[in-house]
């Protein structure tokens, strides 16, 4: 399903996958440790479905993304079906629903860091990442940058997150070196 | 229903009084005022998303969602207020924004809810200068197809899917403006009751493929009938355009199938377009069936079966009228009447009461077991030598020329000539098929439902009722009947579990038979 | 102590005090604070008398609404059903970043607000639900509720009391929306964070389907000092002439303004003061503009308003904004509104979760007439639609983003109107649609 101009963009901007590591799936997710940390998680609420969130963060922390395939790996654990799962991943826009560069980074641009310049520090990424653009992958498989809504951390302008680790107060002329640490 | 507490308020100026609990919008239902929804429909949970249903309540500080706002005591609703009025055409408008406005070559032009009231209530321009945007139609699978683009994301068909199908294959997809009605790779909308989500679509974005392109809604006639897939007996609308039937859809009935229907009612339409018709009374005249005027085809059938034991194999989608006349021929004739039931695997709707395509995949199996008739298998094995064999519709799958040996005589009353008849029946009396007629089916559990006339019979066909009165007349009964009325009102004055029913009272949503064992045997859930 | 600036003075620093202070983060740090003092002897206390000691304090919830906190509780009765007691940590309002400290420097300050206000609404389990972006703080307050259960502070004998008090950490996934309570609930059952219909309210019909109390991280945070000092040593914080809102605030401070950060002042302090002595005033060379005082959602105020605002919920009021959740950002004079309220806007219409029509298209519609504006590309008319979009846009969909979306709209035009016309009027390729051919706009 393919989305026409939108005023707000989508969350995450469909980027084919270039030379990224993630493959589908071959191995059964929910194994061995990580099925006891579904467990572990279920144990927590009185219905299964409510593990719903964290079952999609450990696919994504263990393959990179969430792919089609894995969203029935979910439904099928916790008794709901894919079309649920995919309803519900689609709604969140942490979870990648295509591949995305090992070094996945959001830039905040909501309005408190855009008034101190955030753009500039989006478009010092996209130029020194080599991704081209927000949303697509750079060539080395490296860098995905996409745009983010708030990140909670307005006093810290430009924060950017890199997977889940938080940069604050990063600048344009900051970019380059925080980019050159990440392989 | 006695404890409930009942509430009294005022809509629109009309004092209304309901039960408790009652939405404000199910309240001007009784009142008589339509107030515009979309995401709401009766057979769902309320989702109150459209927000097109607001209407002003005195003293709430804020318009309130009619849907998803139960009545209250001496409450006083506004409708049709100017801040009520104003709130819809906002709705209105902005769920035009981004509409194609392809009415011209959309198939719900003509019966789509946001044509009816964007024309009632809505803007007659829009301020929108904007792109509009753009999806690609979808195959669902089945036979549904999504057009996204004209998309209100009212969620009825998710809803659907998750809280009466329950198989929820169907999800809201994204967020924002960029949110679409979607479906898992791999998991089409195959569900045996699929379909009911064109229906409650309330516009254009869910369409049957079967239906597609075939017809504009004003281009359709519609009559009330009753499906004849199974012995569920929905109640159903069947259009037509130009005397062919284009489309089943469900009526509601809330006693016996809500607002839905199966796909494999949907589907049998064809069989009531069927080309192979008979279209004139015959004959045997020698090795031929030679045509032959009604008066002297029922004539001869009279004199051949005359003074013989007749059997009657009785099609179970006949109507109850028709099947007591037999009855009374049979009686007549001291002889016996059997039919055979199709079967095929039961499948419940699991969110909706007591419905389901019922392994018996005929209309009215309840209806001739009350009127003293009997499955035998195989279906003729009680013919003996020298009976007369009466069959009345279709229903002879699997049977060989030898079976039918023993007989007599063979008269056949049917829509079409079977094969294995062409070579043997004596006479061939064309008669309507259920939809060409009108009549009375008795369900599963009983109900007893009229099915009104859909189109017209080809040839010289006539209702069957009306042939087999005709019949018995010249049997020398009493077959002085004039219409289906006048065969009911002679079927319930003889046979007990009708006694209480009346014609005219069964309206179009029917009325349940005395309690009868012949029933309780058959009931499957 | 104060973060990342040091506390000023004039703050108020309860809940701020350890703020950058990473001792307070462990059972033992947090101990050698005074911590858990107040949830030991809330666990020998009768729940009634809890929730009347903060109903009594005139604690009000911090989230953004300021519903009366104990008056919340009070909807809880001892009626033997399953409760559950939730802490909203999705913390995603623009301009917000308070929550996040909380949880960073005093995580178990946080469970301890948690385990005593579940123990005071009779639910033996709550949740704490953490936006997903918030990684650290998740880090932190999941290492504060693993060690409170080694500490036996939490789990089937919660410090000795005899009384089971679980508490789970729920992670988020990227939905502003999951900041309004039932779209919260929705999402930790795993459903799409869609707010609910209301009635049914939380306190009858909640987290899967339970009678549920849901606080915000400041609000839970603050019960603990209010449980231990008692509702008069609250009351002391606020100004006299009004007793409606009392206590301390943590204030957000981003945008244009010399030190960004949390404060944490009295209610009813003077934004003038707060804005040029506590944060330092605008950058060197630039003035302030306009002030944003409550998030994003909350109407704009002009410079010459701010500076005679009191903050607190009554104060913000006679200002015509709203106190909201406490994020204060500062445009200056280099700052395009145009450009900031079409930015605003756009966030909106990305977080918007589609259920509501008026939302769901009004987010985005406004967005792009924000944007052609913006760019050059607007026109009069573009105004006067704005304004009725809004207008239909506000007080009629299940929750208040869509509301939220307009007000920066209409507050924006209402004061920094000549920023939109000024536009407008530089955009030369103006096409005007005909009367003609706008027909009767019924």
């Amino acid at each position: 399903m393919s989305h026409g101009p939108s005023a707000s963009g989508g969350s995450i901007v469909a980027a084919p996958p270039h030379g990224t590591h993630h493959d589908e799936p071959h191995v059964p997710i929910f194994v061995g440790d990580r099925r006891a940390e579904l467990d572990l998680i279920m144990s927590r609420y009185p219905s299964k479905q409510a593990a719903l969130l964290p079952a999609l963060w450990i696919v994504q922390d263990a393959r990179g993304w969430v792919s089609e395939a894995s969203m029935e790996e979910v439904a099928n654990v916790l008794g709901i079906t894919p079309a649920y799962v995919k309803g519900v991943t689609s709604f969140y826009t942490m979870y990648h629903q295509h591949p995305v560069g090992r070094h996945f980074i959001q830039v905040c641009t909501t309005t408190p860091c855009n008034v101190c310049g955030a753009e500039d520090v989006v478009q010092s990424l996209v130029e020194h990442s080599g991704c081209g653009d927000l949303g697509l992958t750079s060539p080395d498989g490296r860098f995905t940058i996409v745009e983010v809504e708030c990140l909670g951390a307005c006093g810290f302008p430009t924060p950017i997150m890199i997977n889940n680790d938080f940069v604050e107060s990063v600048t344009p002329e900051s970019v380059p070196r925080i980019l050159s640490e990440l392989k | 229903m006695a404890d409930v507490k009942m509430v009294n308020l005022t809509i629109e100026g009309r004092p209304v009084t309901v039960p408790d609990g009652t939405s404000i919008l199910e309240a001007a239902k009784v009142a008589g005022v339509l107030i515009p929804h979309y995401c709401y429909h009766p057979g769902l949970p309320v989702a109150g998303v459209c927000r097109m249903c607001l209407v002003e309540v005195e003293k709430f500080p804020k318009l309130a969602p009619s849907c998803a706002t139960t009545v209250g005591e001496g409450q006083v609703v506004h409708v049709h207020s100017p801040k009520a009025l104003e709130a819809r055409k906002g709705v209105l408008e902005f769920l035009l924004i981004n509409h194609p406005l392809d009415c011209p070559i959309c198939d719900q032009s003509g019966e789509c809810e946001l044509q009816d009231y964007t024309f009632a209530e809505g803007r007659a321009d829009s301020r929108y200068r904007e792109a509009k945007r753009f999806n690609p139609v979808e195959d669902f699978g089945g036979d549904v197809l999504y057009v996204q683009n004209r998309c209100i994301l009212c969620t009825r068909c998710v809803r659907f899917m998750g809280d009466i199908a329950q198989e929820p294959v169907l999800n809201v997809s994204e967020r924002g403006d960029r949110a679409f009605i979607g479906k898992a790779d791999g998991h089409d909308l195959t569900n045996p009751w699929a379909g009911n989500v064109v229906d409650l679509c309330p516009v254009g974005a869910l369409l049957s493929k079967d239906f597609l392109n075939k017809a504009r809604a004003w281009e359709l006639d519609r009559a009330a009938t009753i499906c004849t897939g199974c012995s569920q007996g929905c109640n159903i609308v069947a259009e037509t355009r130009d005397n062919v039937v284009v489309r089943m859809r469900p009526r509601p009935n809330d006693q016996v199938n809500q607002y839905y229907m199966c796909e494999v009612g949907r589907a049998g339409y064809r069989e009531f377009n069927r080309r192979d018709r008979v279209e004139q009374p015959h004959v045997r005249v020698g090795h031929a069936l030679v045509i032959a005027e009604w008066d002297e085809a029922v004539r001869t059938a009279s004199r051949a079966l005359s003074g013989k034991r007749i059997v009657v194999l009785a099609s179970a989608n006949l109507s109850n009228e028709a099947l007591f006349l037999l009855e009374r021929i049979i009686a007549h004739s001291n002889g016996q009447g059997v039919f055979r039931v199709d079967t095929g695997a039961e499948v419940a709707l699991p969110g909706a009461n007591d419905l389901a395509l019922r392994s018996e995949r005929v209309a009215n199996a309840a209806g001739a077991r009350l009127l003293g008739f009997s499955e035998v298998t195989p279906p003729l094995a009680t013919l003996r030598d020298g009976d007369g064999l009466l069959i009345v519709g279709e229903m002879l799958d699997g049977l060989v020329g030898a079976d039918f040996d023993r007989a007599a005589t063979i008269v056949h009353i049917g829509t079409t000539l079977p094969d294995v008849l062409a070579a043997r029946a004596q006479i061939v009396l064309p008669i309507t098929n259920t939809l060409e007629e009108e009549g009375t089916l008795t369900n599963l559990r009983g109900r007893v439902q009229r099915y009104l006339q859909a189109k017209a019979a080809p040839g010289v066909a006539r209702p069957t009722w009306y042939v087999l009165a005709d019949l018995l007349a010249a049997l020398g009964g009493e077959g002085a009947y004039e219409t289906p009325a006048q065969v009911f009102e002679a079927l319930s004055a003889s046979s007990q579990p009708f006694a209480t029913l009346d014609y005219d009272a069964l309206g179009l949503l029917g009325l349940p038979v005395l309690d009868d064992s012949t029933l309780v045997s058959d009931v499957t859930t | 102590m104060g973060y990342p600036n040091p506390s000023h003075p004039r703050e108020t620093p309860i809940l701020s005090k350890y703020f950058g202070d990473a001792g307070a983060r462990t059972v033992e740090g947090w101990r050698a604070r005074g911590g858990y003092e107040a949830l030991q002897q809330a666990l020998n206390t009768d729940p009634q008398e809890l929730q009347t000691i903060v109903k009594d304090s005139g604690l009000r919830g911090r989230g953004g609404a300021g519903f009366p906190t104990g008056l919340k509780w009070s909807f809880m009765k001892p009626d033997g059903k399953i409760h559950y007691m939730l802490c909203n940590a999705d913390e995603s309002e623009p301009g917000t970043f308070k929550d996040r400290e909380i949880m960073r420097w005093t995580p178990h300050g946080l469970v301890e607000g948690v385990a005593l206000a579940a123990y005071a609404i009779y639910a033996e389990t709550a949740y704490i639900y953490i936006r997903g972006e918030f990684t650290e703080p998740y880090k932190y307050v999941t290492q504060a509720v693993e060690d409170a259960y080694k500490a036996g502070i939490l789990g089937a004998n919660a410090m000795g009391s005899g009384k089971r008090l679980d508490v789970h950490v729920h992670r988020g996934a990227g939905a502003y929306i999951c900041g309004e309570e039932t779209a919260l609930m929705n999402s930790l059952e795993g459903r799409r964070g869609n707010p609910r219909i209301k009635p049914p309210f939380p306190a009858v019909a909640g987290l899967f389907g339970k009678p549920t109390t849901i606080n915000n991280v400041e609000t839970l945070a603050t019960v603990p000092y209010i449980i231990k000092n008692g509702a008069e040593w609250y009351k002391q914080f606020g100004r006299p002439d009004n007793t409606k809102s009392i206590g301390t605030k943590l204030f957000s401070v981003c945008g244009n303004i010399s030190r960004p950060g949390n404060y944490e002042v009295a209610m009813g302090f003077p934004f003038k003061d707060f804005l040029y002595d506590l944060c330092g005033g605008p950058l060197v060379g630039r003035e302030i503009k306009a002030v944003i005082p409550g998030g994003s959602s909350v109407p704009i105020l002009t410079r010459e308003e701010a500076e005679g605002v009191l903050m607190d919920y009554e104060g913000m009021v006679a200002a015509g904004t709203l106190l909201g959740s406490g994020g204060v950002i500062v445009f200056d004079d280099k700052q395009d509104m145009v450009r900031q309220i079409a930015r605003l806007v756009r966030f909106y219409a990305h977080e918007s979760c589609a259920q509501c029509t008026q939302c769901r298209e009004g987010t985005a519609w406004t967005t792009r007439i924000m944007e052609r504006i913006r760019d050059g590309e607007g026109t009069a008319e573009d105004l006067d639609t704005l304004l009725s979009i809004a207008d239909n846009m506000s007080g009629k969909t299940i929750c208040v983003l869509s509301d939220s979306c307009a007000t920066p709209v209409v507050s924006g035009l209402k004061k920094f109107r000549h920023e939109f016309e000024a536009k407008i009027g530089a955009n030369r390729g103006m096409v005007t649609v005909p009367n003609t051919f706008r027909a009767s706009a019924a």
